[in-house]
């Protein structure tokens, strides 16, 4: 990337834009094989960007997820600090991801979620009311899309609606990579402990229950398919991923819409663009941007270049959904494209398990918020709403909006 | 997708699938979920031809490659 060729560009680099990923990504597209970075702690790692290399990669289990792997690229101190914690089974490579993920496959088919979906509404209509009681301004990340996935997630598990405040803390903390590592750490250890005591509760009796953990507890606990530690680690997963990442991306898909009227006024049309518009928002977004990082467990060449047994890789989900072979004008926020086929859940195995049901309250969230408050618009100068940045996650610290 | 000279015949590797649920999303049709472990059901191997595309599309996003669809030259069984 550099003019110098014995320099090698930083991993991570900044945006020069906020809602759109580094330029650089594009320079490195443009170039064949991969390009190598230099990680925080002086490491080295292959980066691809372009859409099929990406796909190659995260559809190859040669190359493995699972950070304690010699190799494995690191994204800074703090993010090793939980990753350390947890050893989830999304960082686990076949078979033992397989059996893991499948005890868990069930609960977000799309029929189940599907049936979700009346739930979803009524909860989100229940925010809305609330919120548009109040009056305007309001903050849409914390007065309507924090507590919409939160109540979602957790009356999947069956976590009481009290500590909904204290999981969404301890999860914005986790997700901060450029800070000392003892305060990642110490969130992922305060949410652990608390899903430790809650599943040691749950064990008493199970029996009759409803929701997600008692069924592990009945049908891979007790038979010894599943420790008592990795159901902690699983319910600790589900309900990160299932709050965090999902309002981030409702909050950015308002930004989106807010910022491109023309897209807006197209939706308001046609709701039948509903659903595009959604994979679309997730393309254009792609919020979980600095995945994903593999070790090869041999030598494996990939777009022409070799990658040796033991090196670490970054396949950038960012980079090839905004890779003009794969996505015409990618830079477009555009509801009309075609862009079912963006790999925003990531690709291969490990790819995002519960996809459906971000897709479900995604679509509950752009078929109803604009219908409802059809004068909504930013309560501030647009380009004092800022992204997210370093975070694990993009999203928006806050949307104040007014109507 | 619309010729006649040919059809597809669907096949899915049941151990390779990882229950993303993008082939039900894409032709409901021709895919399902079993209900005990959301892995993949097969609902139709020899899918109408007005489902070829979402089918190949099934095929092409399906993250574990568990979807093959191949041309067979005559008719379906």
């Amino acid at each position: 990337m550099s003019a110098c060729p014995f320099s090698k560009a930083s991993f991570p680099m900044p945006r020069q834009c906020p809602f759109l990923p580094p330029q650089e990504y594009q320079q490195f597209q443009q170039q064949p094989g991969a390009a190598q970075v230099r990680m925080w702690d002086g490491s080295s790692a292959w980066l691809f960007t372009r859409y099929d290399d990406v796909r190659a990669v995260l559809g190859d289990n040669r190359f493995s997820g699972n950070p304690s792997i010699p190799g494995f690229p690191s994204l800074s101190a703090a993010r090793n600090a939980v990753l350390d914690l947890e050893p989830a089974f999304i960082r686990m490579d076949p078979p033992d991801h397989g059996r893991h993920r499948r005890m868990l496959t069930k609960e977000f088919m799309i029929k189940r979620v599907g049936a979700m979906r009346p739930r979803i509404e009524s909860i989100f209509n229940r925010l809305l009311d609330e919120m548009l009681h109040k009056g305007p301004p309001a903050n849409l990340v914390e007065d309507l899309f924090l507590p919409l996935t939160s109540e979602v997630i957790a009356g999947l598990l069956d976590v009481p609606n009290k500590d909904h405040g204290f999981f969404q803390e301890q999860s914005r903390l986790k997700v901060l990579l450029d800070v000392d590592p003892s305060i990642p750490k110490a969130a992922s250890e305060r949410i652990l402990n608390y899903l430790d005591a809650l599943v040691t509760e749950r064990a008493k009796a199970p029996e009759g229950k409803e929701d997600l953990i008692s069924r592990l507890i009945i049908e891979q606990v007790r038979p010894g398919h599943l420790s008592h530690r990795e159901l902690v680690i699983m319910a600790e997963l589900l309900l990160m991923a299932g709050h965090e990442t999902t309002a981030n991306q409702m909050a950015l898909g308002v930004h989106s819409f807010l910022s491109n009227q023309d897209q807006l006024a197209l939706l308001r049309n046609d709701p039948s663009l509903l659903r595009n518009a959604v994979e679309e928002m997730l393309r254009y977004h792609t919020i979980v941007h600095y995945n994903a990082f593999r070790v090869a467990l041999e030598d494996v060449e990939v777009a022409g270049q070799l990658i040796r047994k033991g090196e670490g890789v970054i396949a950038l989900i960012a980079g090839a959904n905004h890779d003009p072979e794969a996505f015409e004008q990618p830079q477009k926020f555009d509801i009309t494209r075609k862009a079912d086929h963006h790999v925003a859940f990531s690709y291969g195995i490990h790819q995002c398990l519960g996809q459906p049901l971000a897709r479900v309250e995604l679509q509950v969230v752009f078929a109803t918020l604009f219908e409802r408050i059809p004068t909504l618009r930013f309560a501030v100068p647009q380009e004092q709403i800022e992204g997210k940045g370093d975070h694990f996650v993009q999203g928006l610290e806050t949307l104040p909006v007014t109507w | 997708m619309s010729n006649n000279n040919y059809i597809l015949r669907v096949t899915v590797d049941e151990n390779l699938c990882v229950g993303a649920g993008l082939c039900v999303l894409s032709s409901s049709d021709v895919f399902d979920q079993r209900d005990e472990d959301g892995v993949v059901k097969l609902l139709q191997e020899y899918p109408d031809q007005a489902s070829y595309e979402k089918v190949l599309g099934a095929a092409r996003k399906c993250p574990s490659k568990a979807i093959k669809v191949e041309q067979v030259n005559g008719d379906a069984p």
